[in-house]
C-alpha cells in the first residue's frame, strides 16, 4: 500500500465520505453528547480507536467468515472492541465515561463502524481498513467535535470548560438541549454542503 | 398501578426517546419520508423493544448476574436483540404473512437501532422490575412511533414548499426536527421526576 492510498483514504474520511455532514450516519452520539466540547472529543476518539481495531480484525478475517453470518460476526467483534473500550474508560478516565454514560456502550450500534465493516474493511487488506478506520474516525472526531464546540459556546459560554464569552453574555440554555442539537446540525450541515459543493464545482472546472 | 401509567407516559412522552435521549435517530431521520413507512417502521420497533425488555431482563436477572458476567452485558444484549430480531422475522413470516409484509422490509434494519439497546442498558441501570421493564420499554417505543409519524407528517408538507436550496434535503429536515423538539420541551415537568 502506497502512501498515496492511505492519504486518499484519511482524505476521504474526513471530508468527501464525511460520516456526519455527507453520510448523514451516527447521529444518535452525534446529538446525544455533544453538549460540551470535550465530550464531543472524548466520544470522537472512542468511536475511532473501535473504528480502527474493528476494521482491522474483520479485514484479518474476511476469508475465514462465511458470507451469511457476516452481520452476526460483525456484532460480536465489533461489540468486542467496544466492551474493551468502555472497561478501559471506566478504569482511566471515569469522569468521561460518567459523561458520555449509555453512549460508550451504544457504539456497538453505531452505523459509523457498521458500514465500513461491510462497505470497506470486509473487501480490502489489513493496512489500507486501517486507514480508512482512521480516516472515518477522525472525520467524525471533527465533525463532533465542531458541532459540540458550537453548542457549548452558544449554549454556556465556554469552550473546554474555560469561560470564553464575556460575563455580560447571557447563555441560550436550549443550545445544550435537544432543539438546539437538531437545529445547529442543520446549519453546520448546510454551510459544510454548500462550501463543498462549490469546492467540487471548481475542481470540477480547473 | 399509577405509577405504572406514570412510567408509561413519562417514557412515551416526558421522556421520548428520540426527542430526549436522542436515541433511534438514524430511522428517525432515515424512514420518515413518508408517514405509511414510518408507521410501519413505528410498528416494528413496538413489537421489539418490548420483546427485547422482556429478554434481556431475564437475561441480566438469570443469567448474566447469578455467573457474576455483568462485564459482557454489552455483547451479550446486542446478540440477544440481533436473535430476536432474526425469530420475530421468521415468526411473523409462517403465522400472520399480512402483517410480515407490512413490517418484513423495516426489521433487519432494527438491529442498529439504537433505541432497542439503549433502553435494555437503560432498564438494568434504572433497577426496573420484570412489569416495569416492559412497561417502560412499551412506552418508550410508543413514543418512539408518535415522534416518527409526527415528523412524517412535517417532512411530507416540506417535500411540496418552496425552500432555499441550502435548506432542500436533510438541513432543512434537521432544522424542523429541531423546532419539533422545542414543543416536546412542552412535556417537561408534566410529571415530577
Amino acid at each position: 500500500m502506497g502512501m498515496k492510498e492511505t492519504k486518499n483514504a484519511i482524505v476521504n474520511g474526513l471530508l468527501s465520505e464525511n460520516p456526519t455532514f455527507r453520510l448523514v450516519l451516527g447521529m444518535c452520539p452525534t446529538m446525544g453528547v455533544t453538549t460540551m466540547a470535550q465530550n464531543g472529543l472524548g466520544m470522537g476518539l472512542a468511536t475511532t480507536a473501535v473504528l480502527v481495531c474493528s476494521n482491522v480484525a474483520i479485514s484479518l478475517l474476511r476469508k475465514a467468515i462465511p458470507d451469511r453470518i457476516r452481520i452476526p460476526a460483525f456484532v460480536v467483534i465489533i461489540a468486542t472492541f467496544v466492551t474493551m473500550v468502555d472497561l478501559l474508560m471506566k478504569a482511566f478516565i471515569p469522569s468521561l465515561s460518567e459523561a458520555l454514560g449509555a453512549f460508550i456502550p451504544l457504539i456497538v450500534v453505531n452505523c459509523i463502524v457498521f458500514a465500513r465493516a461491510e462497505s470497506f474493511a470486509f473487501k480490502n487488506k489489513p493496512a489500507i481498513s486501517a486507514a480508512d478506520g482512521l480516516g472515518m474516525g477522525l472525520g467524525f472526531t471533527m465533525s463532533i467535535t465542531l458541532l459540540s464546540a458550537v453548542r457549548e459556546i452558544l449554549g454556556m459560554g465556554t469552550l473546554f470548560g474555560m469561560q470564553i464569552m464575556p460575563a455580560s453574555y447571557q447563555p441560550m440554555a436550549i443550545m445544550t438541549a435537544a432543539p438546539g442539537g437538531f437545529i445547529t446540525l442543520g446549519i453546520l450541515m448546510a454551510i459544510f454542503n454548500t462550501v463543498y459543493n462549490k469546492a467540487a464545482l471548481k475542481a470540477q472546472k480547473a | 398501578m399509577t405509577e405504572l401509567i406514570l412510567l408509561f407516559v413519562g417514557s412515551a412522552l416526558v421522556n421520548n426517546v428520540v426527542m430526549s435521549h436522542f436515541w433511534g435517530i438514524c430511522p428517525f431521520l432515515g424512514v420518515s419520508k413518508k408517514t405509511e413507512t414510518a408507521f410501519g417502521m413505528g410498528l416494528a420497533v413496538i413489537f421489539v423493544i418490548t420483546l427485547s425488555s422482556l429478554i434481556t431482563y431475564l437475561v441480566q436477572n438469570y443469567l448474566l448476574e447469578p455467573l457474576g458476567l455483568e462485564y459482557l452485558q454489552t455483547i451479550a444484549f446486542i446478540l440477544v436483540i440481533a436473535v430476536l430480531v432474526q425469530v420475530v422475522e421468521m415468526v411473523l413470516r409462517k403465522v400472520s404473512f399480512s402483517l410480515y409484509q407490512a413490517l418484513g422490509v423495516y426489521l433487519p434494519l432494527i438491529t442498529t437501532n439504537c433505541a432497542v439497546l439503549g433502553i435494555a442498558l437503560l432498564n438494568v441501570t434504572k433497577g426496573y422490575s420484570l412489569i416495569e421493564s416492559v412497561i417502560n420499554g412499551f412506552g418508550s417505543s410508543t413514543g418512539f412511533m408518535i415522534a416518527i409519524v409526527l415528523f412524517s407528517g412535517i417532512r411530507e408538507r416540506l417535500e411540496m414548499s418552496d425552500m432555499p436550496e441550502w435548506m432542500k434535503g436533510f438541513p432543512g429536515a434537521l432544522i424542523s426536527a429541531g423546532l419539533m423538539a422545542v414543543a416536546f420541551l412542552g412535556f417537561t415537568g408534566m410529571i415530577p421526576a
